[in-house]
C-alpha cells in the first residue's frame, strides 16, 4: 500500500467526514467507522476522483469500503 | 377532545437585528434598522442594492463544518434557531416525549442560494462533478424541519407550511392546531428563509416590489409613510416552542404567551396585489378573534403585516373595518421597518415579538414614520417604543397568491 497515497488522503477524508486525521487508518471503514453515510460517499468518491485524477465509476464504489480499499483503488486505476 | 390550549415556552432567532432573541428584542426597543448595502453578492447592475442581511452568523457553534455543505442558509439558520428555542424553553437537556413533538418550519422560497450556485457549478463541471450529492435534500423546503427534527430525535409530525410571506404564521397557527387537536404537546413552529440572491433578488426587483432607497438604507423600509417605495428583503429564522397549557404548567415551564386565536383564508384575487377592499384580510382577522373567543375591542396592539408598499393602506382600512371606533384606540405597529421583510419567516418573526411585547409589556416602535400617509391614519407606535401592558394582540401576515394568517396572542391565565 502506498504510503504516499495514504498521507493525502488521510486529509481528504478527514476533511470530507469531519473526522481527526489520526482516526484515518487504513482498516477504518467508512460507513462504521467514520460516520459516511451514502451521501457522504458519494461525495468523498467525487473528492478523491479530483484530487488524485482518477476516476471511481458507480460500479466500483461499492467495493471500496475502507480506507485502505480507497487507497488500493487509487494505486491501481492511477 | 378536551379543550387543550397553547402555551409559548421558548423563542429562537437569528435575523438582521440580532443573532439571538436578546440582541433581537434589544435592537426592536432603540428603533435600530438592520438594513444596509448588500454584501452577499455584488449587486451594482441591480436597481435595489440594499437588504437586511443576517451578520456574522457563526453556524459551527450549532454544529459541525462538514454540515455546511450539506444544507442552504435557510436550514443552517433552522437548525441553529431551534437549539436556540429548545434552550429558551428549557428543554434541551430534558427532551420532551420524542413522539408527542413535532416540527413545523416553514420557508417562502427554500434553497435558492444553493440552486443558483449548483447551476453554475453544473454549467462548469457537468452533472456528476457539478452537483452535490446533497443537492436536493441541502434545498428543499421541509428539509429544515427533517433537519431539526433529526438533529433532537423529534419524531411526532413534521411537515412545511408553504404560503410566501405568510408562512411563518401559518405554521405557527396549524402547530398550534396540531397541539389542540391532540396530535402532539410540544411543536417547533415557525419560519426560515434565507433570499439575498442575484436571482431573487433580481426576481423582487422585476416585480416592482422592492425600494430603492440605495443612498439611505436605514430609511429604506418605512411602513405607513408617504415616502414609502416598496419593501425591503430580508432573511433569517425565528421558531417558537408551543406546548400544550396544562404540559407546560406540569414541568414549571416558564409561559411567554398563550396562542389564543388562528384565522386563514385567501382574497381568491390577485397574484400579488391584496384586494382593493381587503376581504379576505378582514375575515381572516375576524376568525382569529372569533377562534380566541375574544371583542374586538379585547385587542391592545397590532403587529401590521406593513411591508411598506401600497398594501398598508389597504391593511390600514382591513383593520378599520374589523375594529371600528377601537382602531382608534389600539396600538398598531410595524416591526419591518427595523428588520424588513424576512418573507417566509416574517409571520413567525413578528408572532415572537408580540410574545415578547405581553411578557415585558412593551411595544415595540414602528420607525421611519416621519412623513405618515394621510391614508394610514391609525396610531403606529411612531419612532419609540412603548411601555403598556396589553392583554391580547394580533398579528397579521399576508403573502403573494392572496393568502392571508392572523394569529391572536394572550397573556397567561393567572
Amino acid at each position: 500500500m502506498s504510503d504516499d497515497i495514504l498521507n493525502k488522503i488521510k486529509g481528504i477524508i478527514a476533511e470530507q467526514l469531519d473526522v481527526g486525521e489520526d482516526e484515518v487508518t487504513a482498516e477504518k471503514s467508512f460507513t462504521d467507522d467514520l460516520g459516511a453515510d451514502s451521501l457522504a460517499i458519494v461525495e468523498l468518491v467525487l473528492a478523491l476522483e479530483e484530487e488524485f485524477e482518477v476516476k471511481i465509476p458507480d460500479d466500483q464504489v461499492d467495493g471500496i469500503k475502507t480506507v485502505g480499499d480507497a487507497v488500493n483503488y487509487i494505486q491501481n486505476n492511477k | 377532545m378536551a379543550d387543550r390550549k397553547v402555551a409559548v415556552t421558548g423563542i429562537g432567532i437569528i435575523s438582521p437585528l440580532g443573532n439571538d432573541l436578546e440582541s433581537t428584542w434589544a435592537s426592536a426597543l432603540a428603533g435600530r434598522s438592520g438594513v444596509g448595502p448588500i454584501t452577499k453578492f455584488d449587486a451594482s447592475s441591480l436597481p435595489t442594492r440594499i437588504a437586511a442581511e443576517v451578520r456574522d452568523f457563526e453556524p459551527t457553534k450549532y454544529f459541525s463544518k462538514k454540515y455546511l455543505r450539506q444544507m442552504d442558509p435557510f436550514i443552517q439558520y433552522a437548525v441553529a434557531t431551534s437549539y436556540m428555542a429548545l434552550e429558551h424553553a428549557g428543554l434541551h437537556e430534558d427532551k420532551p416525549p420524542a413522539e408527542r413533538t413535532g416540527v413545523y418550519i416553514g420557508s417562502g422560497l427554500g434553497g435558492i442560494t444553493t440552486i443558483e450556485n449548483t447551476f453554475e457549478k453544473m454549467k462548469e463541471k457537468g452533472w456528476r462533478r457539478g452537483i452535490s450529492p446533497y443537492f436536493v435534500s441541502g434545498l428543499i423546503i421541509n428539509l429544515a424541519g427533517g433537519q431539526v427534527s433529526i438533529f433532537h430525535g423529534l419524531k411526532g409530525p413534521s411537515m412545511s407550511h408553504v404560503s410566501a410571506c405568510s408562512t411563518g404564521a401559518h405554521s405557527v397557527g396549524e402547530a398550534a392546531l396540531a397541539i389542540r387537536y391532540g396530535r402532539a404537546d410540544v411543536m417547533i413552529a415557525g419560519g426560515t428563509e434565507s433570499t439575498i440572491t442575484p436571482l431573487s433578488v433580481g426576481g423582487f426587483c422585476a416585480a416592482r416590489a422592492l425600494s430603492q432607497r440605495n443612498d439611505d438604507p436605514t430609511k429604506a423600509s418605512r411602513p405607513f409613510s408617504a415616502s414609502r417605495d416598496g419593501f425591503v428583503m430580508s432573511e433569517g429564522c425565528a421558531l417558537l416552542v408551543l406546548e400544550e397549557y396544562e404540559h407546560a404548567k406540569a414541568r414549571g415551564a416558564n409561559i411567554l404567551a398563550m396562542v389564543s386565536g388562528y384565522g386563514a383564508t385567501s382574497d381568491a384575487h390577485h397574484v400579488t396585489a391584496p384586494h382593493p377592499e381587503a376581504e379576505g384580510a378582514q375575515a381572516c382577522m375576524r376568525l382569529a378573534l372569533e377562534d380566541a373567543g375574544l371583542a374586538p375591542e379585547a385587542i391592545g396592539y397590532i403587529n401590521a403585516h406593513g411591508t411598506s408598499t401600497m398594501a398598508d393602506a389597504v391593511e390600514t382600512m382591513a383593520i378599520r373595518g374589523v375594529f371600528g371606533d377601537h382602531a382608534e384606540k389600539l396600538a398598531v405597529s410595524s416591526t419591518k421597518s427595523m428588520h424588513g421583510h424576512m418573507l417566509g419567516a416574517a409571520g413567525s418573526m413578528e408572532g415572537a415579538l408580540c410574545c415578547l411585547a405581553l411578557e415585558r409589556g412593551v411595544l415595540p416602535p414602528t420607525i421611519n414614520l416621519d412623513d405618515p400617509d394621510p391614508a394610514c391614519d391609525l396610531d403606529y407606535v411612531p419612532h419609540e417604543p412603548r411601555r403598556v401592558q396589553v392583554e391580547h394582540v394580533l398579528s397579521n401576515s399576508f403573502g403573494f397568491g392572496g393568502t392571508n394568517a392572523c394569529l391572536v396572542f394572550s397573556r397567561p391565565p393567572g
